[in-house]
């Protein structure tokens, strides 16, 4: 538990002075993500703790280097838990990473982003100015959203120094269950089951099967569960399932997955963790979990991995690839090597966009290209914040 | 410039604006324009320049391009139920109303979202979708008038935001015409967009960043059914401690609202809701779902309701009677506004466990002002809305209100909250922008402003104050700090008036 914020600013300062860019880090857990940044490794991760939490107003201030874990750890001690499911990528991952990179797991379309949960935060921006902005309350509509804005953002503004969130209760029960679905009926069936009043708090696809997971009151869950059918994904997962979730642990295609290839792990898995990532889920705290961390077979395989963030209900574009669709619908993952001007065009025509989430060429533009009107617009809010372009120059465009 | 120099360039605007819209929606004369000098918030009062109405997205287009080219500034205004004085004009400014921009696009029940025109109202959004068994989350109290174009402008809330969120949660994608009159979209239909997060940035921005000519809301499946729990309590403190029992105990209730006493004695008297007069507080607290979650939930409810004290609890049995529950609440401000001749409506937002320090201290201010408050607040969230009951006709009363009001604000941001939840800060809070923000904060406010608008002809003097008020807003303060009961006079630019009965 440190706070190492004046340290950060005079970095800050020193980057300005000497015009040299740097690179935002903490827990090195999303380096794969966005593009391939120069820079000078600006290490945050000491900058952590638990500043402020009290679970009857179910907001949790912490600092930004705090490791997702660790917040889990003391919000489940109050049955209250992070209600986007963030992956924490093997407990590596800090708040405000996961704020920077808007990562959120299944739940996310049900209960909301890490964007949505945010309330406020302490920012220090490429003018080595700290500010804060929201607050620590449930509404708050003085000044701009400032803090939203960091969503996605991939340190574009400043370094995020503290986060204010909102948390939830741990749901009181929960039901996994599954059926043999295509892809093009599982679209539709997902939206329109999200279109009635059920518990609904996840939704996925894959490799023939419709992963269905019902959370709230014990009552609504099971009258909800037995309504849908399916089998129920319990402790003890069926043989078949486990088979076509991690198929006797070979990659699904392309080259086998090697940790070392993959930008963000800097040093290759022991033995033990690999055994470890290899383990079928067995039971479906498992399989969600694993989804959120990306780690189930289908994430292993080393090929480029595409997202596809898009109308929930648009129909899988015609392109060949092992795909795996979640939230209901609004995000599916491809892998392979494609065209990127041609999956933009796909994405644009199902009201989204697409990006390069892991591999592949990192030099390149690895998110979707913006219009000319909002690349200025971007430059500017750029420049509002760090006007000498220091912090993650690049990460998120080329031209940024 | 003089004002027979002013009066050309005027005529000349509103010929050139002609040309461009329907003659008869371009407004010059003050008769007509008069319904445009004021939102919700009627102690503001300026006649605008001129009003236009155009009736489509490339008439905006064309109007901000010309008021650009003309550098005149643009004040672009909804249904004008705002309470911040946000759409306050300026008699050098064009009022660019959207109200005839009111068609719903398209509804998409499969993928669950609505594409309208910002002139919808918000209400008119869940009607036309209810035929898919789907609603609008955000539901402001205005809800029947208010237009989804101001309510992105305010991000507002309502009732139903403990469970359903505010406007940023509930808005995926809008089209935006900036100050120069260039057109872009912001958001995605997916749950995200490329890029930084423009959507969120626009939402409650109050009409300075840009024109919002389209939006795509999510629309939420419409619950299977709803009760509402009843409890009134001896004491406001209980009353409080059972709003964090039930937020803590995982229960997400779709509203939970708490009125005090004053509120409660002038709602029933008004709605005959059946409400427990001699009670000090009384809480509403809804749940909807499926019928065995209600059920279950209700249960947990009440028995925690009876375990903190509750001395009566009543639920609900069919929709008559929760409609009839809810009638004295929603109607808790016209009630109020026949107890007293006006009154002045607050909008902070506190840590829920701060809820008993915060209306005692506010009980004691009254005291010290010689004002009554009736109390009225979205608890589940911590967003009060006192009511500060004055007589306008009494002199130096209003300006007495106005500044106990600001005084509440300031206790809002003292105990860890904010100056406004959801009514925005328009120019009524400017005053009160310099506790919740260092000058740096805002200079940098002021930054992304500028990243939007450079010449600052979007909705100028709204939301953000200069540094230079707030030194004045500082020294002002430290002057009532060391006269603490002598009400300071009002800022230069306010017009007094008699206010109007205005609900939120």
């Amino acid at each position: 538990m440190a706070d190492i914020c004046d340290q950060i600013i005079e970095s800050i300062e020193a980057a300005r002075r000497n015009r040299e860019p740097l690179s935002i880090v903490a827990g090195k857990s999303k380096r794969f993500m966005g593009r391939a940044s120069g820079g000078n490794p600006l290490d945050t991760a000491a900058h952590e703790g638990i500043v402020s939490y009290v679970p009857g107003e179910l907001v949790l201030t912490v600092r930004a280097g705090t490791r997702l874990a660790e917040i889990e750890e003391a919000l489940a001690e109050h049955g209250q838990a992070l209600q986007f499911e963030p992956p924490s990528f093997d407990g590596a991952a800090t708040i405000g990473g996961t704020l920077a990179c808007n990562a959120s797991g299944p739940a996310r379309p049900w209960s909301g982003s890490v964007r949505d949960a945010v309330l406020g935060i302490e920012l220090v921006t490429g003018r080595a100015e700290r500010l804060r902005f929201g607050g620590r309350v449930m509404k708050n509509v003085a000044g701009f959203d400032v803090s939203r804005l960091q969503a996605g953002a991939l340190g574009a503004f400043g370094v995020i120094t503290e986060v204010s969130i909102k948390v939830l209760p741990r749901p009181r029960h929960t039901v996994t269950l599954v059926r043999d679905f295509d892809a093009a009926d599982a679209i539709v069936h997902m939206n329109e089951l999200a279109g009635t009043a059920k518990p609904l708090s996840g939704a996925c696809w894959h490799g023939g099967n419709l992963y269905v997971r019902f959370s709230g009151a014990e009552s609504a869950v099971e009258a909800a569960a037995r309504q849908w059918g399916g089998e129920r994904l319990n402790a003890a997962a069926t043989p078949r399932h486990r088979e076509r979730l991690n198929p006797a642990a070979t990659p699904q295609r392309g080259e086998p997955f090697d940790p070392a290839a993959t930008p963000g792990q800097r040093e290759p898995l022991d033995p033990t963790a690999t055994l470890r990532h290899g383990k079928p889920p067995n039971d479906a705290a498992s399989f969600w979990r694993d989804l959120a961390e990306q780690r189930l077979a289908y994430f292993r395989t080393g090929a480029p991995l595409w997202r596809f963030s898009v109308r929930s209900s648009a129909p899988l574009p015609r392109i060949d690839g092992n795909w795996l669709i979640d939230w209901g619908g609004a995000q599916r993952w491809i892998q392979g090597d494609f065209d990127k001007v041609e999956l933009e065009r796909l994405a644009e025509s199902a009201g989204g966009h697409v990006s390069l989430y892991r591999g592949g060429d990192r030099e390149g533009e690895v998110h979707h290209a913006l219009p000319e009107a909002l690349k200025s617009l971007h430059l500017r809010l750029k420049d509002a914040f760090d006007p000498d372009r220091i912090l993650n120059p690049g990460r998120l465009y080329g031209w940024m | 410039m003089t004002a027979a120099a002013r009066e050309l360039g005027t005529a000349e605007l509103a010929r050139q604006l002609r040309e461009l819209v329907a003659p008869e929606f371009v407004i010059e004369d003050a008769e007509t324009a008069r319904p445009y000098e004021c939102d919700a918030l009627p102690i503001y009062r300026e006649l605008p320049m001129l009003v236009v109405l155009p009736e489509s997205v490339e008439q905006v287009q064309a109007v901000m391009r010309l008021c650009h080219g003309k550098g005149a500034p643009v004040v672009a205004r909804g249904a004008g139920t705002g309470l911040s004085a946000g759409a306050l004009p300026s008699p050098a400014a064009v009022v660019l109303s959207l109200a005839r921009l009111d068609r719903i696009l398209e509804i998409d029940p499969l993928a669950r979202t609505a594409r309208v025109q910002p002139g919808v109202r918000n209400l008119a959004i869940s009607e036309a979708a209810a035929r898919y068994g789907l609603f609008y989350g955000p539901d402001p109290s205005s809800q029947i008038a208010c237009s989804i174009g101001g309510n992105v402008a305010e991000n507002s809330g309502g009732v139903h935001c403990l469970k359903y969120g505010l406007t940023v949660h509930n808005v995926l994608r809008a089209e935006v015409i900036d100050a120069s009159g260039e057109r872009f979209a912001v958001g995605s239909e997916g749950l995200d967009a490329a890029g930084f997060d423009l959507m969120a940035l626009i939402t409650g921005s109050e009409g300075l960043l840009g024109v919002v000519t389209e939006i795509t809301v999510r629309l939420l499946p419409t619950p299977d059914t709803a009760q509402v729990v009843m409890a009134a309590f001896d004491s406001v403190s209980r009353a409080g401690d059972a709003v964090g029992a039930v937020i803590a105990a995982g229960i997400v209730p779709a509203g939970l609202e708490m009125m005090d006493g004053h509120a409660i004695r002038a709602a029933e008297a008004f709605a005959q809701a059946g409400y427990p007069t001699d009670a000090s507080a009384l809480l509403l607290c809804e749940i909807d779902g499926t019928a065995e979650e209600v059920a279950e939930h209700c249960g947990r409810v009440e028995r925690m309701f009876g375990d903190l004290g509750a001395v009566s609890i009543r639920t609900s049995r069919n929709d008559a009677e929760r409609a009839l529950l809810w009638k004295g609440r929603k109607s808790a401000f016209p009630a109020v506004g026949r107890i007293s001749p006006d009154y002045y409506c607050m909008d902070g937002t506190i840590p829920r466990g701060k809820i008993a320090e915060v209306l005692t201290e506010i009980d004691r201010m009254a005291a010290e002002y010689g004002l009554s408050v009736a109390n009225v607040f979205h608890a589940g969230d911590g967003n009060l809305h006192p009511l500060i009951l004055f007589d306008a006709n009494v002199p130096g009363e209003f300006e007495k209100a106005d500044e106990f009001g600001g005084r509440i604000l300031e206790l809002c941001v003292a105990v860890g909250g904010c100056i406004t939840g959801e009514h925005g800060v328009g120019i009524e809070k400017l005053r009160q922008m310099p506790a919740q923000f260092t000058d740096p904060e805002l200079e940098q406010l002021h930054a992304v402003k500028h990243a939007f608008d450079p010449s600052g002809k979007l909705n100028p003097g709204k939301s953000v104050p200069t540094l230079r008020q707030c030194q004045e807003y500082r020294t002002l303060a430290r002057t009532r700090e060391s006269a603490p009961t002598g009400p300071t006079s009002a800022p230069p630019s306010r017009t007094l008036s008699r206010m109007r009965k205005s609900s939120t």
